[in-house]
């Protein structure tokens, strides 16, 4: 995993609440074996017609999309279908934060564990953010802070471990498998076994 | 000191590293599902890596997402009827269940299905154990009184690595929902109803726990159908607590504990119900005797009425983008408009009691000409047992196709599609933009919803139909 600390980026913004991961990459593009080069299928069916040819309107295939690492969605991003291609197409296509009031839990651990930093944070800021698209804004992982416009300043909630992981880039099952005489100890000492 | 929930009892009985402040809990789990879709990227780190997949015996692995519903004898038949990289992926599901020696129910298999219908009916999925896979509605499981959730891909590689996931303790939502459904109002109703009232994000954060005597009513595939949804109300994992149905469900299963080990497992499963005084962070409570067939109207399983009430009036621009996708009126009820494919199956829909309701609807009735409708049992044995009853023929002499099992319709990967434009009602449990085929809109329902709607050619209400 790539290490990202600060992420700092015009912002794209795609309105829509409760944006689910069928959305962000339909399941025909699922039948991959590899993580990779899906960021031509993020959020395909918004993005390209019947025949396959960009729609000319749909933010991503607009010019101010070019070289945007944020998005900033509506409330309740990434709900739905547990694929991690979500966070794959995400990343492939060069966003490294998202941000927004809700997001769901698995796509949320999708993402920590791939070096997309979910940034949850209040109406007000989001409201400011939906309004402003194209803001600079600066996604600080270390300081768990969203630097807005104007020297204003938010908080975002990210665990400590998380937090280490995406600044070091620590691969999670390496951490994982330091652990795996306590693993055994436990498979040792239970009173059933599965 | 306050009594545990069933959570918190699984929880505690499968933490192998307690989290801290800085770190997570290391959690170990009983069962790994895998299908063909969500592992093959899992399977590459393990080989890049060098790993062993450390526990074969606790992992079961099968065919579902991405395969055709229609008859595959041999490798040679799926390459005629598979989209060339659906076949590769499931070729190289066979061969990565081979080289790190998983079980693989596949097509020489007559137990393959789906993923969450086959973990129940072969007795593997019991009370009080984790279980995971690399699919949302892993959540199923919960009806068992396990702990039960899906996972994205690297967790798969995890799980496969280490047997454990690194997990933070989520939150406790108790939902109560006590009274008695009426004729024609079932599972898949009570958790639209749900879904409605708590909402698609209302969960997050959360592990679901139902009770309430309307809960205990159900059977067990009644409260997979529950369970199975937690999920789209945001919850990744929902679970009922295990009791004397739960136990002659799983009596004589396959994979269920014999002699002795029986007994001995059905002491401990008696233990696992929570303590009267457990408390929850947060509770909802229903009343079953209001609830309705439920439909949904929208592009999500929030967006959800009573089957004669009319679509809510939109609140916001997402909300009309919804409408305006689906093609429904504010204010006008669901009920009569013109359905072109019905679809029953899914792991929500896809058992046997699911079949047997729709075919109480169509027997000796007709499918509308202007309706196709795709009936697809959730496994081999749910199919072998339909077809011992007759509930095939039910269908096809309606005028429904009947499937080999699969996921089909509900995802739309295997070649089963909706078309765009046209109206599905389905039994599966996403109603997203184009989850069934490119411009699709879905209406997700009942099995007895659906039937009524596929002889009606338009939405309708099942319970004019049951009545006699």
């Amino acid at each position: 995993m790539d290490k990202v600390n600060l992420v700092q980026s015009r912002t794209l913004v795609i309105p829509q609440s409760d944006i689910d991961t069928d959305q962000i990459i339909p399941a025909r593009f699922l039948t991959t074996t590899t993580r990779k080069g899906l960021g031509k299928a993020l959020f395909a069916d918004w993005r390209y017609d019947s025949a396959g040819k960009p729609k000319p309107d749909f933010l991503l295939n607009r010019p101010e999309a070019d070289g945007c690492g944020i998005l900033v969605a509506g409330n309740n991003f990434g709900c739905g279908s547990s694929r991690e291609h979500a966070p794959w197409a995400l990343l492939d296509f060069g966003i490294r934060a998202v941000i927004s009031t809700e997001i769901a839990d698995i796509f949320r651990g999708n993402s920590l564990k791939n070096g997309l930093v979910p940034v949850i944070v209040d109406k007000t800021t989001h409201g400011w953010l939906i309004e402003n698209p194209g803001a600079d804004v600066t996604v600080d992982v270390a300081a768990c802070e969203l630097r807005l416009p104007e020297g204003r300043t938010v908080t975002f909630p990210i665990d400590g471990f998380s937090r280490y992981c995406l600044i070091n880039g620590v691969d999670q099952l390496g951490y994982l498998l330091d652990h795996a005489d306590a693993i055994t100890r436990f498979e040792g000492a239970r009173s059933w076994q599965p | 000191m306050t009594g545990k929930s069933l959570f918190q009892k699984i929880w505690d009985d499968h933490i192998v590293v307690p989290e801290t402040a800085d770190t997570p809990a290391v959690l170990y789990i009983d069962l790994h599902l895998t299908h063909e879709v969500t592992s093959p990227q899992a399977f590459s780190v393990l080989r890049s890596r060098g790993l062993k997949l450390r526990r074969p015996d606790l992992t079961l692995a099968t065919l579902d997402h991405s395969t055709p519903t229609v008859p595959v004898a041999s490798l040679k038949d799926l390459d005629i009827v598979a989209e060339p990289a659906a076949a590769a992926q499931i070729r190289l599901m066979i061969e990565n269940c081979r080289e790190y020696g998983v079980e693989l129910f596949g097509f020489d298999s007559d137990a393959r299905g789906i993923v969450h219908v086959i973990g129940p009916e072969l007795g593997i999925t019991q009370p009080g154990k984790t279980i995971v896979c690399g699919d949302s509605h892993t959540s199923t499981h919960g009806a068992f009184g396990t702990l039960a959730f899906g996972i994205g891909t690297t967790e798969v590689g995890h799980v496969m690595a280490s047997q454990c996931l690194l997990q933070r303790r989520p939150k406790t939502l108790a939902i109560t929902v006590d009274g008695k459904i009426g004729a024609g109002v079932t599972a898949k109703d009570i958790i639209l109803a749900i879904i409605g009232r708590i909402g698609v994000g209302g969960g997050t954060g959360h592990v679901i726990e139902y009770r309430g005597s309307a809960i205990q009513n159900l059977n067990m595939e009644q409260r997979m159908t529950v369970c199975n949804m937690s999920i789209e109300g945001g919850a990744r994992a929902g679970m009922i607590a295990p009791d004397d149905t739960t136990i002659e469900y799983l009596r004589n299963r396959p994979k269920a504990p014999k002699g002795s080990a029986w007994d001995a497992a059905v002491a401990r499963w008696r233990r696992l119900p929570s303590d009267p005084d457990a408390t929850f962070d947060r509770e909802v409570t229903l009343d079953a005797n209001l609830l309705t067939p439920m439909v949904t109207f929208g592009t999500n399983p929030g967006m959800v009425i009573p089957i004669g009430d009319p679509v809510p009036t939109a609140t916001d621009a997402s909300f009309r983008k919804a409408l305006e996708y689906m093609r429904v009126v504010e204010n006008k009820p669901m009920l009569g408009m013109p359905v072109d494919v019905v679809f029953i199956g899914s792991c929500t829909n896809s058992r046997l009691s699911d079949l047997r309701e729709a075919a109480s609807v169509m027997r000796g009735r007709k499918v509308a000409k202007s309706v196709r409708m795709l009936v697809v049992p959730g496994s081999e044995q749910v199919k072998r047992a339909a077809e011992a009853e007759g509930l095939h023929e039910v269908f096809t002499a309606a005028g429904a196709e009947w499937r080999e099992a699969g996921c089909s319709m509900c995802i739309g990967m295997n070649g089963d599609l909706t078309a765009s434009g046209q109206l599905c009602v389905s039994t599966s449990n996403r109603n997203f933009e184009g989850r069934q085929g490119i411009g699709a809109r879905t209406v997700l329902a009942s099995p007895l919803t659906a039937a009524a709607s596929a002889v009606a050619g338009r939405i309708a209400d099942p319970r004019p139909l049951i009545a006699h």
